[in-house]
């Protein structure tokens, strides 16, 4: 991986520390999500910054090249973001569906013109 | 004992046919609950007119979520047993004591089976065959008509599904029964006359075949209802 690339990758890195924090700042991103997305922008600046470290865990992997290692991480970390984010979800979906039962519980019609209930 | 039952009828935009069953219901001389899930026409209306209890979904949720909120109702209220009926009279309300016959002697959940002229064309029909097939031998009863909506559920299976009850297509039939099963409750299936669909829209649609593998996704899985914590 030349310079260049290594650059640009901290690059992004850092430029998605700041929108990240800037989402947070502006209450569009719960801390609890940051966290996930910092410490992905943090992973890869260290394995590309510290280039023999990427190489010792692809020799130990036997991936001959650094970047495949790279990828394979990328794409296992964005997996299990991914699942995460499934669960969460289905938890909004029952929570969404808990409220609106109880607003309808609440508020009851009862019939109309109806002598014998009053 | 009709004090103690309350016949739910989940309902979205049947406003031509939801009338009919609630005052079918009355006439025999049990209380009707409608549970108007997000409907945009005048079914809410319609319902309590004709002298139903009505509770209105601010959004639409699908059945299982319109059912659980009427059996949630049912359980806050005392009520001991809850008559599941559609709104769309595939079901005639004149059925309903055959169902709660049956319920007296014993049966915790009880399933009108519809035994219907040309009720399952082609593929569907296969599928339906496959499900009564496996939910009959998961429940160990035999239960040929697994997706009926007609169904009589008493305590204390009712405040089980007060609790949980699944939301989506075929969840509020299928894994209901399955449910009902590893809940240890006795079910029994009897046969019902139906109609043909009265009115309103089936609720059929391109995604069943999606919801029938995820059914048995659910069953291969042995972990019918019960999600979360």
């Amino acid at each position: 991986m030349s310079i260049l690339a290594q650059i640009l990758v901290v690059v992004i890195a850092l430029s998605a520390v700041v929108v990240v924090i800037a989402l947070v700042r502006a209450h569009r991103l719960r801390e609890r999500y940051a966290v996930i997305w910092l410490l992905v922008a943090f992973g890869m600046t260290v394995l590309v910054v510290a280039r023999p470290l990427l190489d010792r865990l692809s020799l130990a992997l036997g991936i001959s090249s650094g970047t495949t290692t790279l990828f394979l991480l990328a794409i296992l970390g964005i997996l299990g973001i991914l699942l995460q984010l499934s669960v969460s979800l289905s938890a909004l979906e029952e929570k969404v569906r808990d409220v609106a039962e109880a607003v309808a519980l609440a508020d009851a019609t009862r019939p109309i013109e109806e002598p014998e209930d009053g | 004992m009709t004090d103690a039952t309350l016949v739910v009828t989940p309902a979205h935009n049947e406003e031509e046919s939801v009338g009919l069953v609630v005052e079918g219901v009355r006439a025999l001389g049990l209380r009707s609950l409608v549970v108007d899930d997000g409907s945009t026409d005048r079914t809410s209306l319609v319902a309590a007119s004709a002298g139903a209890i009505v509770l209105n979904l601010p959004v639409n949720l699908g059945v299982g979520a319109a059912l659980r909120t009427g059996f949630r109702y049912a359980t806050r209220h005392g009520f001991k047993r809850v008559v599941q009926l559609d709104a769309d009279l595939q079901h005639p309300p004149e059925a309903i004591p055959l169902l709660l016959e049956a319920a007296d002697r014993g049966a915790d959940l009880v399933v009108g089976s519809r035994f219907g002229s040309g009720y399952d064309p082609g593929a569907r029909r296969a599928a339906m065959r496959l499900l009564s097939v496996v939910v009959s031998r998961r429940i160990g009863v035999r239960i040929t008509d697994p997706t009926s909506g007609f169904k009589v559920v008493t305590e204390p299976l009712l405040s089980e599904f007060a609790r949980y009850y699944p939301a989506e297509y075929l969840g509020d039939t299928v894994e209901a029964l399955l449910q009902a099963g590893a809940f240890g409750a006795s079910v029994i299936e009897i046969p019902v006359p139906m109609r043909q669909r009265f009115a309103g829209t089936p609720t059929m649609t391109p995604h069943a075949a999606g919801h029938f593998g995820r059914v048995l996704l659910s069953i291969l899985a042995g972990r019918p209802g019960r999600r979360g914590r």
